[in-house]
């Protein structure tokens, strides 16, 4: 059965005595571990496909196209807002103290290393993520998903994989941007409203960067992408109950894939402070 | 051919269960389809005939039993290997379940485009399938703007594009006007005796299954015409003949030819007559 998470499990025995509170808990028990286990299986599989044949290449630029260039302007726009807001909030706060200077810094450090990562992932979730699970939920419940395994292709090569590689190549194109329009609409904003000079705003902005703040963003941005398209995928092959159950695997899709990615976030911010202290 | 020089099935079922939460569906079913053969499933509604063609082409896993096709035990196989097992069958779903975002010449391309053929043999080959299936017109038309009718056509030339030596039809005639059903009859009726496939079909209508098992496709006139009387000759017309299956209640309630059907009197198998 591990080998085919897609498909309904038959059971043979059917249980009718009434059911007590250590059946129920271990039932809610057993079935939170069988998802974690299924999901495990699926990003496993989503990976190690990629080392074996067949691949789908066409599939695989069809989901770039989709996913990156479809999303490009929805993270630029945001992204250039929350530059423009950051600098408006620390250069209200360095003002006070005659420091309106180091606003590039601050505002380069946590857009960087923070902001650019997590709001292009949470966004790619709300957009890419959603949108996996309904296409792929509504290619389940209609038996499009049987239909690929009865013609001998693998639905996890076919669907799963493009999707995923993907968002691991375009996410941290699309941070990478978002940061940058970040810093050009904090620019935009000293320059009107501190008096910053553009230039000065920009140097102090590059300096402060080092390599160890690219890489956390960078890494931070892969691992987002790899979140949000894997939990896409598992909520949407595991629909169960029609039209309305793609809409709850929608949802759901969209919670679980934000949810992790602001609870993974934490840790790998810390790996990463940890990890620049050591080596950078 | 095994050893003792009889033919080996090209499916079977032995004992085959399969159950959910509400309860067990199939209890015990067992059966054979030969190569050639055309083997009539009949069922009322919910009796489990989709399930078992999905457990035949290995979609489904059964809860306990064993499901061979083309010799191999596609029921222990892991999926990796049995998607070898699904070229060699086709498979017309209930519903069609056509890609949706594909034209009807992708979908029935499909199988081909796999096997990364080139677009010069893809490109006959669909047009062939199509003609086949009198859709030639349709080829660039989305599922979505089709009748049901057509989709059942166009799924019917997807599964048959690669020539598979084995056809699975689930209730290929339901919700279908008399005519249309007829002109699929007739299709899988010429598939049957164009290509020699063995087919295991799936239906609440008997007399799509007596349609099967009394009319032949001539080549030479390019027609359905009936076959001779004489019950002993249907057999060595197409290699197999039409064998029937009645499921009730999870188990096989009946298996035998037409003539058995008819003569049997027996008032379960009547309500299939109407
Ligand atoms: N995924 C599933 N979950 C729970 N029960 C199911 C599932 N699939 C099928 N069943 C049950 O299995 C039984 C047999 O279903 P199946 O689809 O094989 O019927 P059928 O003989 O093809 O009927 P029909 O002629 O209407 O197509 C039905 O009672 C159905 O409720
Ligand atoms: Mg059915």
């Amino acid at each position: 059965m591990a080998d085919t998470p897609y498909q309904v499990t038959g059971r043979q025995v059917r249980t009718e005595e009434p059911p007590s509170v250590s059946r129920v808990l271990g039932d809610g028990l057993k079935r939170s571990i069988a998802h974690v286990q299924d999901y495990s299986l699926l990003c496993l599989e989503s990976v190690t496909n990629i080392l074996t044949g067949p691949r789908y290449l066409q599939d695989l630029l069809a989901q770039m196209d989709a996913i990156g260039v479809g999303s490009l302007s929805i993270v630029l726009l945001a992204g250039f807002f929350i530059g423009a807001v950051m600098v408006m909030h620390t250069g209200s706060q360095f003002s006070r103290f005659g420091q309106t200077a180091l606003t590039g810094d601050i505002v380069a450090v946590a857009l960087v290393r923070e902001l650019g990562p997590t709001i292009s992932g949470l966004l790619v979730a709300g957009r890419c993520a959603s949108g996996i699970a309904s296409e792929l939920g509504s290619m389940l419940v209609t038996e499009q998903v049987d239909a690929m395994r009865a013609m001998g292709t693998d639905p996890s090569r076919k669907l799963v994989t493009p999707r995923v590689v993907a968002t691991l190549l375009m996410l941290p194109l699309l941070t990478a941007m978002a940061d940058f329009i970040g810093l050009v609409g904090g620019s935009v904003v000293s320059v009107f409203t501190l008096r910053l000079d553009a230039y000065q705003f920009w140097s102090r902005a590059i300096a402060a960067l080092d390599f160890a703040d690219i890489m956390q963003g960078m890494s931070k941005a892969v691992f987002f992408g790899f979140i949000l398209s894997t939990v896409g995928c598992y909520q949407g092959l595991n629909v169960r109950g029609g039209t309305q159950g793609v809409g709850r695997a929608t949802t759901q899709a969209v919670v679980v894939s934000s949810v992790l990615i602001l609870a993974s976030d934490v840790f790998l911010t810390r790996l990463a402070l940890y990890l620049s202290g050591k080596f950078f | 051919m095994n050893l003792s020089g009889a033919v080996e099935p090209a499916i079977s079922l032995e004992d085959v269960h399969i159950g959910f939460e509400e309860g067990d569906v199939l209890r015990g079913v067992s059966f054979e389809v030969y190569p050639r053969e055309t083997l009539i499933l009949l069922g009322e509604t919910g009796t489990g005939k989709t399930l078992t063609l999905k457990m035949a082409a290995g979609l489904l896993k059964p809860a306990a039993g064993r499901v061979r096709v083309l010799g191999e035990p596609i029921s222990e196989m892991p999926e990796k290997e049995i998607l070898d097992v699904r070229r060699k069958i086709g498979f017309v779903f209930q519903e069609g379940a056509l890609f949706d975002s594909m034209t009807v010449a992708e979908n029935v391309a499909y199988r081909l485009q796999e096997d990364h053929l080139p677009d010069e043999v893809i490109e006959p080959r669909v047009r062939e399938a199509l003609r086949f299936v009198e859709l030639e017109d349709a080829i660039d038309r989305l599922p979505s703007e089709l009748s049901g009718g057509m989709r059942r056509r166009v799924s019917i030339a997807r599964a048959l594009i690669d020539r598979p030596p084995i056809v699975l039809y689930d209730s290929p005639t339901a919700g279908l006007d008399p005519v249309t059903s007829q002109t699929i009859i007739t299709l899988i009726l010429s598939l049957r005796d164009l290509y020699g496939v063995t087919s295991l079909l799936a239906t609440h209508r008997l007399q799509d299954g007596f349609a099967l098992a009394n009319f032949r496709f001539n080549p030479e006139v390019g027609r359905v015409v009936p076959l001779a009387a004489n019950p002993g000759e249907e057999r060595s017309e197409n290699g197999g003949g039409t064998r029937f299956l009645v499921y009730r209640e999870g188990k096989v309630y009946f298996e035998g030819d037409q003539h058995q059907i008819l003569k049997s009197g027996d008032p379960y198998l009547n309500r299939f007559l109407i």
